[in-house]
């Protein structure tokens, strides 16, 4: 049974007076403990369509439901207790409070909810030990390792139990070691019961999902057997787009990789 | 964690950004507090000089007569139905409304005397009263101590040759010259100036006055609202304002006070701005953070509630070691204004408050428009900054 529902969503932007699909017409349906990976090249979409998911911004057109709640139909802040109830965020580049201690960071989603502080503090410090950080309560973000930050905000993510996670990147700023020990965390966590949405470059990373989808120019396009050999290309798309200063976000023309490199 | 412990954690853990608002809002704050304070203990000091001047009402009996008198100059001229005032009225000078405002009553008994074939004015006074009026006299000797001493004005004392340790006869009554008033350039110095009690006994006017002056410090009440309760009081005297003193007092006073409510509004507006921009680009820098905060799900009433409790918390702060800063700043430079002769610094409760009120109020006035602005921003709009 589908617990998000994305009908015939668009989002339109205007970028120097000129409107520019960002999403055009996306249907797409994930059921209930589902790990749905979103891959794509940059600018096609895929942000954007986490972001509609997460209730942090508007459709143009289309329509969201989440476990039978239409979502765009929520006014003024209930779109953000929607968030608060539903939802679980992992940032591209960890997103850490940076003068919250790791504990203070995983308890963050909580200071708004109508729990005691002991409680607060051991579902925190909970949260923690589910991504192998228990020992690090007190450490401030910058005290702290990538691969940590990751899961110090992976933990914050989970601390309140949000039966969905919508993760963006979580891998972008990670080596493969520490790349991998994330991804094992968020399939542990897809095992227990959680659905995931995770938006990736790393075509390597789609064989932690049950199911992949692949975005274009705003469009979900067929993923094939194709796109999944070429397990890095977006990955060295995004990186050579850095590299020369690109970041318009802008729909652009992939390029093509030769050597395609095998996921090991 | 409550939503009150992101707020302390950030001013406890990003302590050179907060330092710096602290110290900005702290130097306006220090600096109204500063001009406030020299302005109060200035105008205390100049109403204690101007207070020096002398009396600035007169309470004289009413008579049908007019005076032809001017700048010592005596035309002659007849006074008649002269009722002099008894003590008892004097007494109830004590009983008016703005009793808190009469610094000195100092009663007097004149009369003319003969002394060696000549007549003289004789004058009694309350000596230390008199004294804490007219701290200009110069006098050469000492004031009247006991009943049966004397103090000549300079132009008496060389008419009739006087000089400290001297002796006259007035009625038969033996009197020693105590000292010498130095030339005033005023009626006093053709006046011969003893107690009050033996100038009663000499005139023969035993617990009646024939003129009371009063210096009275009228910073918070007009001089009139005093002339007409004395009156109320003393219904038979007439009781008239020297307006000259007074106006020029309340005006060198309203001068001040305007001077310094200009410069502080001045000080004020830019303090506001600096805060305001301080503020603001703060709370652009915390975009980020904001974005990250809406996408957890906290309302805009939360994260408001954060901005506005951290401002609360760095301007209360700041209110206060602005109010000590600007104190000491006072008592510094009081001296230079004051010409060492001002007082101590007044501690005005009230300034104390309304300086922690003052902070509070621009902390919370300069986060408003910058918060809102920030809250009111889409979720995905900050968060855009995280790319």
């Amino acid at each position: 049974m589908s617990f998000i529902t994305v009908r015939n969503m668009g989002k339109r932007y205007e970028s120097g007076g000129v409107p520019v699909d960002a999403l055009n017409g996306v249907s797409l349906q994930v059921g209930q403990g589902e790990f749905l990976a979103v891959v794509g090249e940059s600018g096609s979409g895929k942000s954007t369509l986490l972001s509609l998911l997460g209730g942090l911004d508007r459709p143009t057109e289309g329509s969201l439901e989440v476990d039978g709640l239409d979502v765009y139909s929520l006014r003024g802040e209930k779109l953000a207790d929607f968030r608060s109830e539903y939802l679980g965020f992992v940032f591209q580049s960890f997103q850490l409070i940076p003068y919250l201690t790791t504990l203070e960071n995983t308890m963050l989603p909580l200071a708004i909810a109508p729990m005691k502080n002991r409680e607060k503090r051991a579902a925190g410090i909970h949260a923690l030990r589910r991504v192998g950080l228990e020992d690090k309560i007190d450490r401030l973000p910058h005290q702290l390792s990538g691969g940590e930050q990751e899961r110090a905000a992976l933990a914050r993510a989970i601390v309140n139990d949000p039966p969905v996670l919508l993760a963006d990147e979580p891998t972008g700023n990670l080596d493969s070691k520490n790349g991998e020990a994330v991804m094992n965390l968020l399939k542990d966590l897809n095992r227990e019961g959680i659905t995931i949405v995770m938006v990736t470059h790393n075509l390597g990373y789609t064989r932690y999902a049950s199911r992949t989808i692949k975005l274009q120019d705003g469009r979900i396009v067929p993923f094939t057997d194709d796109d999944s050999s070429c397990a890095v290309t977006f990955e060295t798309e995004r990186k050579t787009a850095e590299e020369g200063g690109d970041s318009s976000g802008a729909a652009r023309i992939a390029v093509p990789v030769t050597a395609a490199v095998p996921v090991t | 964690m409550k939503l009150r412990n992101i707020a302390l954690s950030n001013i406890k853990r990003r302590k050179a950004k907060i330092s710096f608002l602290l110290a900005g809002l702290m130097v306006g704050v220090a600096t109204v507090v500063a001009l406030v304070t020299i302005t109060i203990t200035l105008n205390q000091d100049i109403e204690e000089k101007l207070d020096r001047f002398g009396a600035n009402i007169v309470i004289s009996p009413r008579t049908e007569g007019l005076s032809l008198a001017y700048g010592g100059i005596s035309l002659g001229g007849v006074s008649y139905n002269v009722k002099e005032i008894s003590s008892e009225e004097v007494a109830r000078i004590d009983r008016i409304k703005n009793r808190k405002n009469i610094k000195v009553i100092a009663p007097k008994t004149l009369g003319v005397v003969a002394i060696s074939s000549k007549s003289v004015l004789l004058a009694g006074i309350d000596v230390p009263r008199e004294l804490e009026m007219k701290q200009w006299w110069q006098i050469e000797g000492r004031a009247p101590e006991t009943d049966s001493e004397v103090l000549a004005g300079k132009v008496v004392a060389e008419s009739l040759g006087l000089s400290p340790g001297s002796s006259i006869a007035i009625k038969g009554r033996e009197l020693k010259v105590s000292g010498v008033i130095g030339a005033t350039g005023s009626q006093d110095d053709e006046i011969l100036f003893t107690s009050i009690a033996t100038a009663q006994s000499l005139l023969g006017k035993e617990g009646l006055y024939s003129l009371v002056e009063v210096s009275a410090l009228c910073r918070d009440c007009p001089v009139d609202e005093i002339v007409a309760q004395i009156s109320a009081q003393i219904p038979g005297a007439r009781v008239s304002a020297v307006q000259q003193v007074v106006k020029s007092k309340m005006q060198a006073l309203d001068h001040l006070v305007k001077l310094t409510m200009g410069i502080s509004a001045v000080v004020l507006f830019i303090g506001v701005l600096i805060v305001m921009v301080t503020m603001m680009g703060s709370i652009k820098e915390r975009t980020r953070e904001i974005g990250i905060f809406r996408a957890i799900g906290f309302r805009q009433g939360h994260i408001m509630k954060i901005i506005l409790l951290e401002a609360v918390i760095v301007s209360f702060a700041a209110g206060v070691l602005g109010w000590i800063f600007g104190i000491g700043v006072a008592k510094v430079s009081l001296p230079l204004f004051a010409e060492g002769e001002a007082g101590a610094v007044a501690l005005n409760l009230s300034l104390a408050v309304g300086a922690v009120l003052m902070a509070v109020l621009t902390g919370l006035l300069s986060s408003i428009y910058p918060a809102m602005k920030a809250v009111r921003m889409a979720p995905n709009e900050a968060l855009r900054i995280l790319y």
